[in-house]
């Protein structure tokens, strides 16, 4: 078994023009940011994106939008990126927004091997058009179909050469469940250790979804809102 | 009338010892602010946390700890931490047991509209469909008309919808309000509002049963 890549480059080598994609994070938290890179240098163009957010101008899956990667975004929540709005009124970008639980859970039916879900989000709403509606007891359900993605990139705090890995606080968000539901799963980590070294107990998500992993590097983890409480001025009355 | 920390003050008067409630962004947030003391209830962020703290002190911002409006904040005693699809799952589930939500429209069958206005960019619903078609009980503090002093409180959502039938409550700057068979049933008038004013700023089907007691908000 030889999950391990040298790098980012390497580890997206592969992915062709027109590919469909499923790229972990929520905001610019626990985002793939060293694959997302790669993707910027290596050209790559006409993806379909299956994010929950669309990053912002300069930073995330923006810089795939800056650079018109990206054909389709299919995500919950796009507003904090001006560029993305330009683009998807000037008819350059197709979008699909979908409930945020619809989109992890569709992820997570992959990884389950169940072809689709029935939920109730979105019912006499416009995301209910087309579907197919049915009663459980006294209330209707959507049937949403599990996503297919030839790749899914992920982040992780640690994983090991098996591929196993272990999310840190909420940068977890979809990150387990997109590792699920990709054909073949890239997993970017903060700390790559050898097989062994991490409690069984503690792995979040089991290698065998894994298909290649690699040691990131350069981290920016960029916030998107930062609040804080002030520290009283202990001198001040 | 009531301000916005004045409706987040009331909503507060809601919460019970032991709720798990999800406040979504705006005045909903504030009603964390006004948690009555002695009384322990979990603040859920869908992004995957159960026990949601204050913002960190200045220097103490962690970049994997943000909540669903991605804020910085901090863990409590307690929290725990979960994917996506759990976080969703528990909600579905009707494990949450109250939501506060904000909205541009609310009909008087309980339909809520707060995630698109036509001609304007979209940003997209986020977790809001899912929140409003699957909680216990559903909360939404709002102004109760528009610039134009057009009612909200509408007989029909004018706006895409975000749910249906899903709204058991409402609270305005105006006064609080149930929602039955029956439509919007006015239970208390804001400080120094009167009902004929709330009857006047209702469009949608109002009923008001004997006095109407003014809130209080402690």
């Amino acid at each position: 078994m030889n999950k391990v890549y040298p790098d980012a480059r390497m580890a997206t080598a592969d992915i062709p023009h027109g590919a469909t994609l499923m790229l972990g994070g929520f905001g610019l938290c626990g985002i793939p940011e060293n694959c997302i890179s790669a993707l910027v240098d290596s050209g790559v163009r006409d993806l379909t994106c299956i994010s929950n957010n669309a990053g912002v101008d300069d930073f995330g899956i923006g810089l795939l939008l800056q650079r018109r990667q990206v054909r389709k975004m299919i995500s919950s929540y796009v507003g904090e990126n001006a560029e993305f709005e330009r683009q998807l009124l000037s008819g350059e970008l197709e979008v699909e927004l979908i409930p945020q639980g619809t989109l992890a859970t569709r992820c997570l039916a992959t990884g389950y091997g169940m072809p689709a879900i029935y939920t109730p989000a979105g019912v006499g709403t416009e995301v209910a058009e087309g579907k197919e509606v049915r009663r459980f007891g006294d209330k209707d359900y959507l049937l949403e179909i599990a996503f297919q993605a030839d790749f899914a990139l992920v982040k992780a705090w640690k994983g090991d050469t098996h591929g196993n890995l272990i999310f840190r606080a909420t940068s977890r968000n979809l990150n387990p469940l997109m590792a699920m539901g990709g054909n073949i799963t890239i997993a970017e980590v903060e700390e790559l250790l050898p097989a062994g070294s991490i409690d069984p107990n503690q792995i979040h998500t089991p290698g065998i979804y894994v298909h290649r992993i690699f040691q990131g590097s350069g981290y920016e983890k960029r916030i998107e809102q930062r609040t804080v409480r002030k520290r009283q001025d202990t001198n001040s009355t | 009338m009531l301000d916005k920390h004045g409706i987040a003050r009331r909503i507060a008067r809601q919460l019970r010892d032991g709720y798990y409630v999800n406040l979504g962004i705006g005045i909903p947030t504030l009603v964390a602010n006004y948690i009555p003391e002695g009384m322990q209830v979990v603040l859920q962020s869908e992004n995957g946390l159960l026990g949601m703290g204050p913002f960190p002190w200045e220097g103490e911002e962690d970049p994997d700890l943000i909540n669903a409006g991605k804020q910085t904040i901090t863990t409590l005693p307690g929290s725990s931490f979960f994917d996506s699809a759990l976080s969703f799952g528990m909600i579905r589930a009707g494990k949450v047991d109250l939501t506060v939500l904000g909205a541009m429209e609310v009909s008087d069958r309980g339909d809520i509209a707060n995630w698109k206005i036509p001609g304007k960019m979209v940003k997209g619903m986020g977790g809001a469909m899912d929140l409003v078609a699957s909680a216990r009980n559903i909360i939404v503090a709002m102004q109760h008309t528009n610039k134009a002093g057009e009612s909200k409180l509408l007989p029909e959502c004018t706006l895409p919808l975000t749910g249906q039938s899903c709204v058991k409550q409402v609270v305005s700057e105006l006064g609080f309000f149930d929602i039955d068979p029956r439509g919007f049933v006015l239970r208390e008038r804001a400080p120094g509002v009167s009902v004929e004013e709330i009857v006047t700023k209702t469009a949608g089907r109002l009923v008001v049963e004997g006095e109407i007691p003014e809130m209080h908000l402690d």
